[in-house]
């Protein structure tokens, strides 16, 4: 038995899931025992605050349209709310509005959850909200799989980045939407094996995903990428549900999207010159944007 | 923190709870500006802030003026204030500056260094970096090179580099069941100060940072306490 439930793999960490005969869930949930600072009550009700914080960012985000920094986005979330689903259904509408409402929550510097990072911070809470709607689980379910999320976004942390200045959007919004793809296949009953393809099968697909937002703020692409990416985790999940199997193993799939990262152009990663922030719109934001070294006090 | 991997709790990843809009541009900036505030030891009077990298080309969008200096206030990731965090710091005296620097290609493109002086004429110049998702490290305090990340309450000393100074602290550190983590120290060259970072498992009481500042040869002391 390893005592510590250290994992620096994903293959480790299935390995321990496996061994005994329990989620990733609660591997996480040991390993963080194991570090010393916070037994399992504390964990789980530390991991309760955050949910309860997620909830309430999707609630102020519906409620009312967010004035964000920038000003390129103003009440999406809302305007997906009140949408009469045309192509999918309520739940799958309502996963887009709560991805866009957190989006622009943390785009107007007002209270989220970063998960991994706050550009990315929509993904996870709309994806698991979603869940918890069709499978109809208590919110203790909801903390489980949000430790599950955790642990797989550790190993992509660790082994890749989850930092757009390091590895683009892939690093922020692909890593997000694998870590809700295998937690929401957990959820749904998904051996650890097949929550890992699920999480393989989400990042795979987002690898190149650069990060050029327009003026330099989190707002375009981000907010509406959260949306489209959270139905992105939905599928991959589905996916692995349905036997459909990563066809390179996750550690390998983490493994590309390091290089890929290393080598993409430093203009494509959170520095806004180039991409999206480039075009004419692009160029036209960043004219009247403030810079850092105007501002003194 | 050598040899561990940054990210080794599932609330560096789940988390922080924080205010946006980036948890590298605008959470781990208000962590970096919360280390540098406790290496100083109270609120600068006198703060210039150089941008490096995406943090000088993306920053003023992401808030992480704003953030920088709420860390300087003392407040944290999390808190509603960081908004208004230039109101708060003309409220409480802070003169600040903000430029841009290249600090070389090496250098993580969230980087910030800080030029510190606080009203007892205490300077501090120290950079660091913000990995994402909200970890950050230090990088470099007063031109020595350090490792620290504000997960483990951390012992900063500069002392005379004499033999069986740091064996003093380790047994100070010893005597208040206080385990140590990481530890490192440097310095310039021989005969020069040596400079010493220790990440300790445990919270540092006071009474230890009291004594350790009492051991013949040391400069000074401080204790960053960990991060929220």
């Amino acid at each position: 038995m390893n005592k510590t439930y250290r994992f620096d793999t994903m293959a480790d960490l299935v390995a321990l899931a496996e061994a005994e005969d329990i989620s990733l869930g609660e591997v996480a949930l040991r390993h963080e025992v194991a570090l010393g600072q916070l037994d399992r009550d504390e964990v789980l009700a530390a991991m309760r605050t955050r949910w309860a914080t997620m909830k309430q960012s999707m609630e102020v985000g519906l409620a009312a349209p967010q004035k964000t920094m920038g000003g390129l986005s103003h009440g999406a979330g809302q305007m997906m709310a009140g949408h009469r689903p045309v192509l999918s259904d309520a739940i799958a509408t309502g996963v887009m509005a709560r991805a866009l409402a957190v989006n622009e929550c943390s785009a107007a510097m007002r209270r989220i959850v970063a998960a991994p990072t706050a550009g990315s911070s929509g993904i996870l809470p709309a994806s698991l909200w979603g869940a918890q709607q069709r499978l109809g689980c208590e919110d203790e379910a909801v903390v489980m799989a949000l430790l599950a999320a955790a642990a797989l976004g550790m190993v992509m942390a660790n082994r890749a980045t989850i930092s757009g200045a390091q590895g683009g959007c892939m690093a922020e919004v692909g890593v997000s939407a694998a870590m809700a793809a295998g937690a929401m296949a957990e959820m749904a009953g998904a051996p650890p094996d097949v929550a890992v393809h699920a999480m393989a099968l989400a990042l795979k697909n987002t690898l190149g995903l650069v990060c050029d937002p327009i003026g330099g703020y989190v707002e375009v692409p981000c907010i509406k990428r959260n949306a489209i990416f959270a139905i992105h985790a939905t599928t991959a999940a589905e996916m692995a549900l349905a036997g459909i199997r990563s066809f390179v193993p996750a550690d390998q799939v983490i493994a590309a999207m390091k290089e890929i990262g290393d080598a993409m152009p430093k203009k494509l990663k959170e520095t806004s010159q180039g991409g999206l922030a480039t075009t004419l719109i692009g160029l036209e934001v960043m004219a009247r944007r403030p810079r850092v070294d105007h501002v003194q006090g | 923190m050598g040899g561990m991997a940054p990210y080794d709790s599932v609330f560096s990843i789940i988390g922080p709870i924080m205010v946006g809009p980036s948890s590298s541009h605008t959470a781990g900036a208000a962590r970096l500006g919360g280390l540098a505030r406790a290496l100083l030891g109270g609120t600068p009077v006198e703060a210039e802030l150089d941008l490096h990298g995406s943090f000088a080309e993306t920053g003023a969008g992401h808030g992480t003026d704003r953030a920088l200096v709420a860390g300087l206030l003392g407040f944290s990731s999390g808190d509603d204030r960081l908004k208004d965090a230039f109101e708060h710091a003309r409220e409480a005296g802070i003169v600040w500056k903000f430029g841009t620097v290249n600090l070389g290609p090496d250098v993580h493109p969230c980087s910030v260094r800080f030029v510190l002086r606080a009203a007892d004429g205490e300077a501090l110049e120290m950079v660091g970096s913000s990995l994402g998702g909200g970890a950050v490290r230090i990088t470099s305090i007063q031109g020595y090179d350090v490792d620290i990340s504000g997960d483990y309450p951390t012992l900063v000393t500069v002392h005379e580099d004499r033999p069986g100074l740091v064996q003093e602290v380790s047994a100070l550190l010893s005597r208040y069941a206080v385990n140590i983590a990481f530890m490192r120290v440097a310095r310039h060259h021989r005969g020069a100060h040596a400079f010493m970072t220790l990440e300790a498992d445990h919270d540092l009481p006071p009474e230890l940072v009291t004594a350790t500042r009492a051991i013949p040869g040391m400069v000074s002391a401080r204790a960053l306490p960990r991060l929220a």
